[in-house]
This record gives structure tokens, sequence and C-alpha cells, in this order.
């Protein structure tokens, strides 16, 4: 590329900056001037409009679709085979175990571990550098993650171990294991590596909302004579129990989807691989698109329950107040 | 308040210039070939065009991609079609979602007969053109044209190939010990044995790992003793599933192979024990040989490159040089020549004279003899001049395939459906060779075949 095909391209942009402006500008201009009889509801409209679109064409378009192809063979007639495959195979129903074993356990342990940490680091000197440390994993992706962690977890067959871990072990004076080839470890190890990333987020989330407990409340507790943890367990957490239900959903749903960590670490082999991984291999490596999708709507209905809650915990907080 | 408003309009212009002027940088002003300074002649047939584009996508990247670019700089010189290629490790994954969305390359250089199945299948490719088709005609093997053709449509000649089942060694440790290069599969077992024998290391050193395609180089070892234990009418069974994938003679296939990759005695040289080929990454698995760690490895012609792993060439390829290969040998001394192989197809997604013009360029023994002499790779062209080749190895290599007696066969894992040929086989490797048993492994394999 020369100079001038840089600067014509840039000239490209500026002009449909430009173009993309100036039509806004009319839009709002005739907007001003709609008829004066349910003007709220056409700026409403116009404005909701772009969004709408983009939703129906980004959202509600695919989601129909991939649950049509769902029930869909290669040759695009109707079956259960898919679903059919996705529960009998051995290999597809440890998909689904696996991604059972990684939503019990990252978003409790995330949660519970930020919880502590933000207790113990609570109003002490220093609160905000010990919050860096912990937060700090939440500004790296989840590949560069997952790349981190290999090299944690590496192992070498002879000679000098890279990995943390195996140097650990055969400082202590045992053998290199090949942590992330040996099933069932595995899987507990990559979910080492969400928690690692999500407690930061739990902890940051859940800190400031134990800041919002009123003082009030906790003296009062002290004058009747509470223990640490009996202050902790019924003016804490009820306190935050809104806080709570956020971080604990929204972690879930990420764990839901987790898909960078498996795919760098193990690429879903030696038996770890996740509803989210299983998917894209089956959709466009295999090219078994009915699979791909039918496992895509049983991650679906699977998030589906934990977002309602969610709204719903969210909404009642809000008639409270 | 004046100096307020002067920073409100300061800052984005400084932003901007900045990123123009880091931008110009990127551009370093390289002006394209002239059609001048090119003899071309040989290039008048593809006729000229003023200001066409051909977008091309594939799978080679790096040094690969820049030799393939460079392969066709004449032609864009003389043709004035501006060919653009454009590498990605995902093409494979990505390129039917692009042509469903209708956002395909014109040209997508596709390494496995089985994809373009299925991008045929799915109504998206542009059949050959005549003059592509009489290229083929000319200079390819019938089963090349094959692989290139889906349900009597012609839609794509093939472009490269690599011969797979070579046997790495070092020359100079084979002369030392007095090893002699087996003839048979049964005098390559003796040899295994004779090297574990003597103890001081393993025969054989294997690694599967590969990233998400984990465990291939697996499949190319069941898929070379299928072709040898029982031949080429069989071999087209299995990978047609023509016979289930658990049949007996797959089964005594992968058991062959086990003596090798599931025996402590035999792998994993210079490596550790037998679980750790899935840990070993394909390109450096061979390495050992050089420190004298093991003595055999099994991998395709286009291994050659990574014996030097640092680019330099401190390592040669040659048969007495520090490393060389033969063929996976047959099961007897007299049988014919049978080799497995890839290789790519350049398909079409757009209707356009350029696109043609370019795709037959591509299919003439003129681009064969061209991107050959570049080195590191081989072509099936039979227009193709062995002697142009970069190595011993590949020029015996185009003389295998060039060679009308040999029977050549594509990679079975790439014709398979990619539900088999690129999953359920490589997992399935993984497992067995982790200590799953045979038939538990087809089992898994043949329940994963699509239906219908």
């Amino acid at each position: 590329m020369t100079t001038a095909d840089l600067l014509g391209k840039l000239l490209q942009v500026v002009m449909g900056l430009a173009v993309f402006a100036a039509v806004v500008g009319l839009l709002i201009f005739f907007i001003d001037k709609a008829p004066k009889k349910g003007r709220d509801y056409w700026q409403l409209g116009l404005f909701l409009l772009p969004a709408m679109l983009f939703i129906a064409i980004g959202l509600v378009y695919p989601a129909i679709r991939t649950s049509l192809l769902a029930f869909q063979d290669s040759s695009g007639d109707w079956t259960l085979d898919n679903f059919v495959w996705t529960f009998t195979q051995p290999a597809a129903i440890r998909t689904l175990i696996n991604t059972v074993i990684w939503v019990l356990l990252v978003p409790t342990i995330s949660t519970a571990v930020g919880l502590a940490y933000a207790v113990f680091i609570d109003k002490s000197r220093g609160e905000k550098y010990y919050k860096v440390i912990l937060f700090m994993p939440i500004a790296i992706s989840f590949v560069g993650a997952g790349v981190i962690w290999s090299f944690v977890y590496d192992y070498n067959g002879v000679g000098e171990q890279i990995g943390l871990l195996n140097a650990l072990v055969v400082a202590a004076g045992g053998e290199p294991v090949q942590w992330l080839q040996t099933d069932p470890i595995n899987t507990f190890l990559l979910i080492v590596v969400m928690i690692w990333i999500q407690t930061g987020f739990a902890m940051v989330l859940l800190s400031a909302a134990i800041k919002g407990v009123p003082t009030e409340q906790i003296e009062a507790a002290q004058l009747d004579g509470t223990n640490g943890w009996q202050r902790f367990m019924n003016v804490t957490v009820p306190g935050i129990r809104g806080a709570l239900v956020v971080v604990l959903t929204t972690i879930s749903i990420a764990t839901l989807k987790v898909f960078d960590i498996v795919r760098t670490m193990t690429a879903g082999n030696f038996n770890t691989s996740v509803i989210a991984n299983e998917m894209y291999t089956q959709a466009f490596r295999a090219s078994e698109v009915g699979r791909g999708s039918a496992l895509a709507l049983i991650l679906f209905v699977l998030v589906l329950p934990i977002v309602v809650y969610n709204v719903n915990v969210l909404r009642k907080q809000r008639e409270i107040r | 308040m004046r100096i307020r408003r002067h920073r409100r309009w300061m800052a984005p212009v400084v932003a901007a210039a900045a990123v123009g002027l880091a931008l110009t940088g990127c551009t370093g002003d390289v002006a394209p070939e002239d059609a001048a300074d090119v003899d071309c002649t040989d290039y008048e047939q593809y006729g000229t065009f003023d200001g066409a584009e051909v977008t091309v996508a594939g799978t080679i990247l790096d040094l690969e991609a820049d030799r393939l670019i460079e392969s066709w700089s004449d032609f864009e010189a003389c043709t004035g079609i501006a060919v653009d290629y454009q590498g990605s490790s995902e093409f494979e994954a990505q390129i039917a979602v692009l042509a469903e969305g209708g956002n395909a390359p014109d040209v997508g250089i596709v390494p496995q007969p089985g994809l373009l199945g299925r991008l045929a299948a799915g109504g998206w490719l542009i059949p050959a053109s005549a003059d592509v088709e009489a290229n083929v005609d000319e200079w390819w093997s019938e089963d090349w044209k094959k692989y290139g053709t889906y349900e009597d449509t012609f839609y794509a000649a093939p472009l490269m190939a690599s011969i797979k089942g070579y046997v790495w060694y070092s020359p100079a440790e084979f002369e030392e010990k007095g090893y002699e290069i087996p003839k048979t599969l049964d005098e390559l077992t003796e040899l295994s044995e004779t090297i574990a024998a003597e103890g001081d290391h393993k025969p054989w050193c294997v690694g599967l790992e590969s990233g998400d395609a984990t465990g291939w180089p697996g499949t190319d070892w069941v898929e070379d003793y299928m072709l040898r234990l029982h031949g080429a009418d069989v071999y087209d069974q299995w990978v047609t599933h023509g016979i289930p994938f658990n049949d007996p003679q797959v089964a005594e296939a992968f058991d062959a192979v086990g003596g090798y990759l599931k025996n402590d005695d035999m792998v994993n040289g210079g490596i550790g024990d037998v679980s750790t080929q899935v840990t070993e990454a394909f390109q450096t698995a061979g390495l050992p040989i050089l420190d004298g760690a093991c003595s055999l490895h099994h991998q395709a012609s286009f291994y050659e490159t990574f014996w030097n792993p640092e680019g330099g060439d401190e390592n040669t390829v040659a048969s007495d040089g520090s490393v060389f290969a033969f063929l996976l040998p047959p099961v007897n001394a007299d049988d014919p020549l049978s080799v497995t192989g890839g290789g790519e197809f350049p398909v079409a997604f757009r209707d356009a004279e350029e696109v043609e013009a370019f795709r037959t360029y591509l299919s003439s023994d003129l681009w064969a003899n061209n991107r050959v002499s570049l080195g590191g790779v081989i072509s099936a062209n039979k227009g193709l001049d062995p002697q142009v080749a970069s190595s011993e190895l590949l020029t015996q290599s185009i003389e295998i395939l060039q060679d009308p007696e040999t029977t050549f066969r594509f990679d079975g894992s790439d014709l398979m459906p990619g539900a088999v040929g690129a999953d359920s086989f490589w997992k399935g490797m993984v497992a067995w060779v982790t200590g799953e048993d045979t038939a538990q492994v087809l089992d898994t394999i043949e329940s994963s075949w699509p239906q219908g």
C-alpha cells in the first residue's frame, strides 16, 4: 500500500463519518418537526429503531435459526438425532458433566474467596493495594490467562521442568506429572484458571457492597454482644444479599460460556471439553452444524433460569427501595 | 477559559495527526512490480486485465505464504491482475461460514477434498473452467482429478502436494551401527526390536501434539498401515464408510501401529514414556534423532523444513547428510509402491474471467515449476521437472508422485466427513495412545460418523 492509497482510505473514512452525521442530524431535525400529538412516541420509536434492528438481526434471528438447525440433519430433514447424540455419546455426556462441574465450582469458590478477602482487608491499611493485587487478573483476557497457566502446568518428560507446578513437585522429590493430560484432575486445574480471573471481580463488587452496610447496624449488633462471625452472618451478609446474587449469577453465566480457557489449554482433549468449546468444534471444525446448534440450544436453556432469577432479584430490590 | 477551549480541539487534532503519521510509517511505499522488467511471453495466453483483482485465502502462513505470493508475482505483472493473498490458521473452520454469508474470497485454497465436497454441496463453488480442466487432464493423474471433483462436477485442480509415510533417520547412525533400510514391514519391526534391544535409546520418537488438531500425526500412521496391509480398495471403502470404522481390518491396522505407539520399549526416545506423545509437538518430535536419543521418526515430506528449528542450515537433509528418510515399506518387498499424501485445491467462489485466468495459471506446469523451484514443496504436476526441487528428498518425492506405477491415496482423514476426520479420529488417537483399548476407540469413532 502506498501513502496515496492510505490517504485515499482516510478520506473515505472521513467522508463516511460526515455522511453519517448528516443523516443523523437530518433525522433529528425532522423528528423535532413531528406532529405535536404523540411526538414522544415518534421520538421514542426513532431512537429505539436502530437498537431494535440490531437486536433483531444480531440476536433474535440467529437464535431462531440456531433453534431450527438443532432439529435438522445435514440434508435439512427434521430429526432429533442431534439431541440423541448429545445425551448418548460418552464424549458428549462428558462435555455436559464437565460443564456442570464448572458451574458448581467456579461461582461458589470465586464468590466465597472474594467475599472472605473483601471482609478481611476491609478498612485495613493498604486496602487499595491488596485489592489491586487480586483484581489484576481481570485485566488479562481468558486466552492470555490460558497461555500463562499452560506454562504453569507445563510438563517435560526428561530434563529440566519449565512448568512452575512440576518444578515444585520435582524440588519436593516427586515425579513430574502431566497435569493437563491426566483425567480428571485436568478439568479442576482449568477451573483454577477461571477462579483466578473471577475472584477479583467478586471481591471488588462485594467490597463495595460491604462498605454500603450501615455502620449503625454493625454497632447495634456489637452492643448486643455478638461476636464477629455472628455480625458477619446476621448483619453483613443480609446487607449485601443483592450484590451476592449479582456476583454469583454473573460468574455462573460467564462460566457456562467458558470457551477460551479450554480451547487454548487443552482444546477439549483429554476429557476436558465443555459445552461452548464442543459447540464450536462440532459446528465449525467437524461441520456438524446440527450438533453444534443442539449444544448451543442446551447452553441457552441452561443460562435462561439464571438470567430470569437475576432479573427477578434486581426487580424486587428496586421495589423495596 | 481561553486555554480550555483551545484544549478541546487540540487533543483530537494531535491524536489524529499522531495516528496518521504512525499509519504512514506502515505503508512503506512499495511500488508494484513493473511488467517491463519481466519476460511476459509465457503469460500471454492468460490475457491482460485492467485493474482486476483476485482475493485468495488459505491455511498457508509465514515463509510458505511469502513463497506462494512470490510464485505468482510475474503473473500479476504481466496480466495486470492483482492477487491479494490472506492466510489464516482458522481458514478451514471459517470458510463455510464466509461462503454462506456471501463474504468468501474469490479463491480459497482448500487442503481437504472433504471440505471441498462440503462447499460444493452447499452450492457455493464455481466449477472449474474448460482451460483448468484441460490442464488437469494433461498434467495430473485420474486419481488427483477425482479429489477435485464432487458428484461428477470438476471444481478445482490440485495445487501442491506432500507425501506422507516417510520414516526419518540418521544416515550416519545407520552406517555406524550397520542398520539396513527395511524393505518390508517385518524388517521394520526387526530393526526397531534390534535398536530397542541395544538398550541405550528407544527406536522411535513420536509427537502427536498440534494445538486443537492434536492427534493428527497418529492418524497418518493408521492410514499408512491401512493402505499397506489391506490395499487401495479396502482403503477406499474405509474412507467412504463402505466398511464400518470398527471393522476388524481397521483394528488390525491400529494394532500394528500400536506395536510401536503403545509400546514402552519402542517410544518415546529422548522425550519420555508412551504418554508423552500427546504432549510433544509434532514440529519438534523428530529432533531427538539429531542427539541420538531415538533413531526413527514417522512424518511427511514437509518435515524437511523442521530439521533446522532455528532457521539455519546446519542439519542437512540428504542421503549423506545429518538426516534422511525412507518410505514406510510395504508388506512384501516386491509389492508395488503405495503412498499416502496430501495436497491443496484452489476453489473459486466468484465467477469471473480474471479468477479463471488465475486458476488456469495455478494449474499449469509453468506455475508448478515456478513454485517448486522456490523451495520446500512439491507438486504432483507431471510437467514439473524433478530437478528444480530444493532437495534430494523432494526430487525423489516428485518422481514417486509422477510414476504411473505408484498407488497414491489421499490422506484418509481429509477425505472422511469432518466429524470423523477432523474430530473423533484425532481425539480417538489421543485416547488410544493414552491407554484406551482398540475396540473401544474404534466403536467411539464409528458412532460419531454422521448419519445419512
